[in-house]
């Protein structure tokens, strides 16, 4: 059965976001509106994190890799108190901390992003760390489908299993659009389960707006067994706007007055 | 440079168990003490050195003192946004050691040649550039870095360089000390990196009258000890083994010229650059071959001019 309050935060997610993106005259929301599930139960359910205290060394640690699409990891944080929600509305503004990439200087940010196909190879290093400081916490990475371009992420996908990282937790959010086009015809990544497969990582290839199949896959990732793991979220650019879902238009475009009405209606509806 | 630096990491291992070092899968017949010794806290992460860097960001997250350890420009160019976004910016606990600075590895062609790598590093602000000159300022950076808190790089020759700093070495070192060889004269040589050998057997060779000083540091640079030396000399001369753009005799250059811009200097010295002129070098040679092929060298006449023209 889904989690009804995952559902309703993901909803928030995504009208924060929306919100955000709207009032800062703001793009990349299709790549925020993909990702926002998999916040949802990542931070409902699984990253320990204490948003009073985001900075407690057995925390887990989330890193966003792909960090243009900050805005709903912004939301996420905001929602979860890490951060007074008053501030979102700065975002993107002359002088505000919030800038249109992730940036470590907001409390429950790990690192600042913006250059693809940086932060797995970073979260190697935490989760080496923590194996060599015999910690128990997770270090969770979330990349884009086409950052996977970058060759640096392909050299910790090497690198990972030989180091045993089954404290490293790698989630791609495969929504299958990039900046230019869609994936399969800019770089094709099928089959993405195989060439993880083939690298010796665990790998869970899954629906990644579904809080049922993100819930199974996270609780199975919580093994350590030696072996990295990574869910293949199979997710839609634009999930829960209608208009935006499925087009690389949104990966640029900024909601005008009306399109900005029409999705709230639409996501107040989901 | 090399020997003194990895026996001088391993002893500050022994009383700092934060210093953990990674290697770009080089290092053989180098690396091996501190392996052995410090399991835990060694790493060779593979032919990757963009990878190296990232992994070197986390591991200084979680609070350990990362050393990265590679050939020249592997380190460096290889993954220069690496150590800008995820080291600088997040001003980490990150020292990038480059074996082979300049022409060490003449032979084994450009792609060996480390020529242009501080005038690209020294741009990337919080991070501390040196380029020690001898054995004893190579383990005298090792120390530094060690207890220092931010990142640094640190380009260091080949194996088997001689001591110039005798007999007790230069000291402890504080960020940004420039350290005198010989005071004599109206003319002074600024030297960086392992060009200092080379300098001090010049000045005694040719029986010149010359101050030396090293730079062990390229960024920062001690301004005050700087000044005061543009104050007391009247000519000037740089070297390096590195591109004239952007380069050591270059730092100089800009801090010399904002004093003069702020009149703070009652007389300007003149300034002569030694440094590679925009070129790569494709012949085969020992590293002393392709200084010459490159002009790295003192002419006796720029010092003996200016000391007339002093008279």
């Amino acid at each position: 059965m889904s989690d009804l309050s995952t559902i309703k935060f993901a909803k928030d997610i995504r009208l924060t976001t929306l919100e955000m993106v709207y009032h800062a005259r703001a793009s990349h929301i299709g790549g925020a509106f993909s990702m926002a599930d998999i916040l949802s139960v990542l931070y409902s359910n699984f990253i320990r994190i204490d948003p009073k205290n985001p900075e407690s060394v057995d925390r887990d640690r989330f890193l966003l890799s792909k960090g243009h699409a900050c805005t709903s990891l912004y939301a996420t944080l905001a929602l979860k108190g890490f951060f007074p929600k008053e501030e979102l509305l700065t975002y993107g503004k002359d002088g505000s901390r919030l800038l249109s990439h992730t940036t470590h200087k907001i409390p429950g940010v790990e690192i600042s992003a913006g250059s693809l196909g940086h932060a797995l190879s970073i979260s190697g290093g935490l989760a080496l760390a923590a194996k060599r400081k015999s910690a128990n916490w997770n270090t969770y990475c979330l990349v884009s489908d086409g950052e996977l371009n970058e060759g640096s992420n392909w050299e910790m996908i090497l690198l990972a299993p030989q180091l045993k990282l089954d404290n490293l937790i790698l989630i791609v959010d495969y929504n299958k659009i990039q900046s230019l086009g869609k994936v399969k015809d800019v770089i094709n990544l099928d089959s993405l389960k195989k060439k993880f497969e083939a690298f010796n990582w665990e790998v869970f290839d899954i629906d990644g707006h579904n809080h049922e199949e993100l819930t199974s896959a996270l609780d199975q990732c919580q093994t350590k067994n030696g072996i990295p793991k990574v869910i293949i979220a199979n997710t839609i650019k634009g999930k829960g706007v209608s208009f935006m879902e499925d087009t690389v238009l949104w990966h640029y475009k900024s909601p005008d007055e009306n399109q900005y009405k029409e999705a709230i209606l639409e996501l107040e509806k989901n | 440079m090399r020997t003194a630096f990895i026996n001088q990491l391993i002893e500050e291992a022994k009383v700092n168990d934060k210093i953990f070092l990674l290697v770009g899968d080089l290092g053989f017949s180098v690396v091996e003490p501190f392996a052995e010794l410090f399991p835990d806290r060694y790493l060779n992460v593979g032919i990757a050195e963009q990878n190296m860097a990232g992994i070197a960001a986390g591991l200084a997250m979680e609070g350990y003192n990362v050393y990265i350890y590679s050939i020249g420009n592997f380190p460096t160019l290889r993954c220069m946004e690496q150590i800008r976004y995820d080291i600088c910016y997040h001003n980490l606990n990150v020292n990038i050691v480059a074996v082979g600075g300049g022409y060490a590895y003449g032979s084994l062609g450009a792609s060996h040649h480390a020529t242009e790598e501080i005038g690209m590093l020294r741009t990337i602000p919080n991070l501390v550039v040196c380029a020690p000159g001898d054995p004893a300022e190579a383990k005298a950076i090792t120390t530094f870095t060690s207890n220092y808190v931010g990142p640094c790089y640190i380009r260091i020759g080949k194996a088997g360089e001689p001591d110039v700093h005798k007999p007790n070495g230069p000291g402890s070192l504080m960020l940004g000390d420039i350290l005198p060889v010989s005071k004599a004269g109206e003319v002074a040589i600024l030297s960086t990196g392992a060009m200092l050998k080379y300098v001090t057997d010049f000045v005694e060779n040719n029986n010149i009258k010359a101050s030396i000083y090293s730079f062990p540091f390229i960024k920062p640079i001690n301004s005050e000890k700087l000044f005061n030396i543009f104050n007391s000399h009247t000519k000037l001369i740089t070297i390096e083994e590195h591109q004239a753009s952007a380069g050591f005799g270059s730092a100089i250059l800009e801090i010399m010229n904002d004093f003069a811009e702020r009149k703070e200097l009652t007389s300007i010295p003149s300034l002569k650059r030694i440094a590679i002129p925009d070129q790569f070098y494709s012949v085969a040679g020992s590293q002393g071959y392709l200084r010459e092929q490159a002009g790295l060298v003192l002419e006796k006449g720029d010092i003996l001019n200016a000391i007339s023209i002093e008279k």
